[in-house]
């Protein structure tokens, strides 16, 4: 396990940077053009993610306040969404075909935008390089590509918003044929087009990205970094890139074949179509085929976005209780499991479609097989902190938040996988409490703990404590004020998407409870906007980190000067002689990678 | 104005808590960092602890409300098997929720920071890793097998005295038809449908078994105790027929038929008093989001005794007569069977 591999270390030392010592001092010609906008550096690249993504979170989090009022507050009119939306929101309420834009503008943008590039590609990039011990990743010129084709799909996707008819609204899964047929609705009309070619770019985005981040894993580690000595945070984005780049290139030819169902007359998912009294001439298509497309990545997405929570989780609970984490094969382990079974769990979002039950209960099987290593996963996490000497950082709170919120979103799967249950939960409010707290709050939590651990690596100052407390523990009350009780209304099946459920005998039964996770919303959504506002606060007026390693950490970024440059480190880069999670060892408190194992140390790992 | 006072009071907390965050950090530099860490770590042990507690109580309230607004009793024998599954499995996970979360909250509080203790060095223990690899996986072993064997019953063949509806969904309501005194559903075409000529589904007049079909808009009459078969169909986007007191579901897609079957246990009359509500209706919804309207495409169920189902459906009239009246009622005239059209769909 501990054996150095030889054969990384060339390929590390400059190779493809040719002048590693003149990189790393701060002037070689660097323009503020190619510093901060057209930069090749990864660190650079990390916080342009980082920034996008903070900047479209608050869009999307926005969206959901305002179809919240609409949930929480059918009956009343808010003029002043008429002032902003216009006819959208005709006599200060939100219409039919608007709140459908706005929940398919919301979960496409926190999903791929936001918890999708945001996450994985703010700390692929930060940390893949600076943890394995790289001056940058494999291809910086590809990487620089990723970023700016993320930017160019968020300006398809912002500028969808503009447009007369209004931006796609078929939900985020897009499913033809409603989102085949103009006639079906406004949002099925320019609003669809622009959807998918944003997708489309988006996913070329993410491919570039996941390349990048393999070929850096696997060929650019400094001397020593084995494979297994690699800390969990790389591992987590290794099997986060290799997901991406097997199953995003599927929802490409969705998209593109949904785009030429559109605008070339195709029939590949409509078949027997009368859409408002006119009777189409496509027959043959297959609408199922759409979702299998869509799934086949739609369900690896869901782990997409949680493996490098799990990794930065991993990481901040072993610094943070001064002890190694536990298990640490056996988390390798159940990352690699979860990535297989990943590929082979989607069609348990089509339980209910029609599919052949007997394929449904092979479903059922493997899905509730992948709660498996997720368990392991979550003991592992608690035995970490079992007799640790706990910090509590904002992230260390933030992380234990996640393993917290993991469990009970983690639970309920089991009630979704099962298709029994199913049966009777698919499309209720269940599902979306369900999702939102395992994947959407969940791994907000990991992004949020990534980033107060990292803050001081990123700009060399320190978020402000109280503002990271007060977020901390308003996040954390309201998601659950929010999504707990959510549950009830799915388990009493009120169907998701439905914008006002007056007219229902069988579901106007919560109107209290609308109203009371509305307010708590606002509320949570103000916190963020605390946490904005601390972010760039703290970047220009932070206090400053006036040591290398802040955290006493083992891994090899606080090698690094406090700001580094391009190149990452000034001097050779720092050859690896062990395991990173060396905490508490024969009574030292921590022991960095680069320290040599010396004759007396107790022989473990 | 309103809006305007919110705002006001959100950007003077905002002004506030900012201050104050700025002013502590201040302070904690003042009194010495590592003294002001060392008290916030206190604090927030503390308050995990508290949320975990606070939380529980919380967990039991929540379901003390909310409990009496759920499920009720399931108005099919199908949907008797779904509760039952979702009970065993509410009782197993809430044990392992309340055994996760306590131990990650008491850790947390019992194992904060102290100057007199160490932090245990336990990298691994293969024992353990399996212990928590094999119960889970034995617990989840006993769900699946009960899962799957309730599913294969409820997704298995429609029983053969089953009667027939076709459930057909479009934006943003509910069609049915049903076979008529042949008890088969005629054959149907989409390029047929002409609700102008009173052809809405789309049948081929000329399969004779289509002559006695009976089509009927936004209400579904079932036989209490008699087993039904849906065929579902979609005429425009993917729809989705809800039935919540029946406990089914079944998406609605076009081009796809699918099916569904169930028995209906209970008349709306015995719900009505069942549940103690004079408003009670069995409720069709849709569950797949279908468009603007989807919110509001509500169908309605009823389910009554075989007299009472037979008089509704004999106040009915063909959908054939309708779309003919010349051949309405008194002069039946004999048409020759017609070869029926190579694409006709079901």
């Amino acid at each position: 396990m501990s054996e150095v591999v030889k054969t990384s270390a060339p390929v590390s030392e400059g190779a493809h940077i040719a002048h590693p010592h003149e990189q790393a001092h701060e002037h070689h010609h660097e323009t503020f053009v190619s510093k901060y906008i057209f930069s090749m550096d990864h660190k650079t690249i990390g916080k342009q993610f980082l920034i996008t993504g903070i900047v479209w979170a608050i869009i999307g989090g926005l969206f959901s306040v305002l179809f919240r009022l609409q949930l929480g507050y059918p009956e009343e009119s808010f003029p002043i969404l008429e002032t902003f939306f216009g006819e959208w929101a005709k006599g200060g309420q939100i219409q039919p075909e608007f709140y459908y834009g706005l929940v398919t503008i919301h979960g496409t943008v926190l999903v791929f935008f936001v918890l999708t590039a945001g996450l994985s590609g703010t700390f692929a990039n930060l940390l893949i390089p600076l943890q394995v011990g790289a001056r940058d990743m494999a291809s910086p010129f590809l990487n620089m590509l990723s970023y700016w084709f993320f930017f160019l799909a968020g300006v398809v996707m912002l500028s969808s918003i503009f447009v007369h008819t209004g931006p796609a609204s078929g939900g985020w899964t897009m499913y033809p044929p409603l989102s085949a047929l103009r006639q079906a609705g406004d949002g099925q009309k320019l609003g669809a087009d622009l959807w998918l070619i944003s997708m489309s770019l988006f996913i070329i985005s993410s491919l570039l990205g996941g390349l990048n981040y393999i070929a850096t894993i696997l060929n650019m580690r400094t001397k020593g970094m084995s494979m297994t000595r690699l800390p969990l945070p790389i591992w987590a984005m290794f099997f986060t890139a290799v997901l991406g780049v097997l199953s995003f290139p599927v929802l490409l030819s969705g998209a593109i074949l949904l785009l030429c169902d559109r605008n070339l007359g195709t029939s590949f998912y409509l078949s027997d179509i009368v859409v408002n009294g006119e009777i189409l001439p496509n027959e043959g298509g297959s609408a199922i085929l759409y979702q299998h497309l869509f799934w086949f990545l739609g369900h690896p997405e869901v782990y997409i976005i949680l493996l490098p929570a799990m990794g930065m989780v991993s990481e901040i609970l072993s610094v943070n209780s001064r002890k190694p984490i536990f298990g640490y094969m056996a988390m390798l382990g159940s990352l690699f499991a979860i990535c297989i079974l990943a590929f082979l769990v989607w069609a348990h979002h089509m339980f209910v479609t029609g599919l052949n039950p007997f394929l449904g209960s092979v479903f059922v099987l493997l899905t509730l097989l992948i709660a498996v290593p997720s368990a392991i996963k979550v003991f592992n996490w608690i035995t970490t902190i079992w007799r640790g000497n706990i910090r509590f950082t904002p992230a260390t709170l933030f992380a234990i938040g996640f393993v917290s919120l993991f469990i009970s979103g983690g639970l309920t799967g089991i009630f979704l996988g099962n298709s029994t249950i199913d049966i009777h939960l698919h499309d209720t409010m269940f599902v979306v409490a369900h999702f939102h707290i395992v994947m959407g709050v969940a791994s907000f939590f990991g992004m949020f703990a990534g980033v107060y651990h990292w803050f001081p690596k990123m700009f060399g100052r320190y978020l402000n404590n109280t503002m990271a407390y007060m977020h901390f523990w308003v996040t954390m009350i309201g998601s659950y004020l929010i999504f707990w009780p959510m549950h009830y209304q799915g388990l009493a099946g009120v169907p998701r998407r439905y914008l006002d459920k007056r007219g229902w005998v069988s579901f106007n039964d919560f109107a209290d409870l609308d109203k009371m996770i509305t307010v708590v919303s606002i509320v949570v959504f103000a916190a963020q906007l605390l946490f904005v506002f601390n972010f760039f606060y703290s970047i220009f007026k932070g206090r400053k980190v006036r040591t290398a390693n802040p955290w006493g950490a083992n891994t090899l970024e606080w090698t690094t000067p406090i700001r580094p440059g391009h190149g990452n480190w000034e001097g050779d880069i720092p050859e690896v002689h062990r395991w990173p999670y060396d905490y508490g060892k024969d009574g030292r408190e921590f022991i960095p990678q680069t320290e040599p194992v010396s004759a007396q140390e107790t022989k473990s790992h | 104005m309103q809006a305007l006072l919110i705002l006001a009071i959100l950007v003077l907390a905002f002004v506030i808590i900012f201050q104050i965050s700025k002013a502590s950090e201040y302070v904690a530099v003042l009194r010495g960092w590592e003294r002001t860490r060392k008290q916030t770590n206190r604090i927030n042990a503390f308050m995990l602890l508290a949320f975990l507690v606070l939380g529980l109580i919380g967990v039991y309230l929540c379901n003390e409300k909310f409990k009496g607004r759920i499920l009720g009793e399931p108005a099919s024998d199908h949907g008797v098997l779904v509760d039952q599954m979702l009970y065993v499995t509410i009782a197993v996970t809430f044990v392992v929720f309340l055994i996760t979360q306590i131990a990650l909250f008491w850790f947390s509080y019992k194992y904060q920071e102290s100057d007199t203790r160490k932090a245990y060095y336990y990298p691994h223990n293969n024992t353990l890793e399996l212990i928590w690899t094999v119960i889970p996986a034995i617990a989840l072993t006993v769900l699946v097998g009960f899962g799957i064997v309730y599913w294969f019953r409820i997704t298995g063949e429609a029983p053969k005295e089953a009667m027939q509806v076709e459930v057909v969904g479009k934006q943003f309501g509910w069609e049915f038809r049903y076979p008529g005194a042949d008890g088969i559903l005629g054959k149907k075409y989409f390029k047929n449908v002409d609700p102008v000529n009173g052809n809405p589904a789309g049948q081929i007049w000329e399969d004779s078994t289509n002559k006695d079909d009976i089509f009927v808009e936004q209400e579904m009459h079932l036989v209490v105790g008699k087993p039904v078969k849906l065929v579902i169909g979609a005429k425009d986007v993917i729809h989705d027929v809800g039935l919540v007191h029946f406990r089914m579901k079944m998406d609605a897609v076009p081009g796809t038929p699918t099916t569904m079957w169930f028995t209906p246990k209970y008349t709306t009359k015995e719900m009505k008093e069942k549940t103690g509500n004079p408003d009670f209706v069995y409720e069709l919804s849709c569950d797949q989001m279908c468009g603007r309207g989807h919110w509001s495409m509500r169908g309605v169920v009823v389910v009554e005794t075989q007299e009472e189902f037979d008089a509704w459906l004999a106040s009915k009239k063909p959908q054939y007569l309708v779309a003919n009246p010349d051949k309405d009622p008194a002069t039946p005239k004999e048409i020759p069977a017609a070869p029926v059209n190579a694409v006709a769909k079901n």
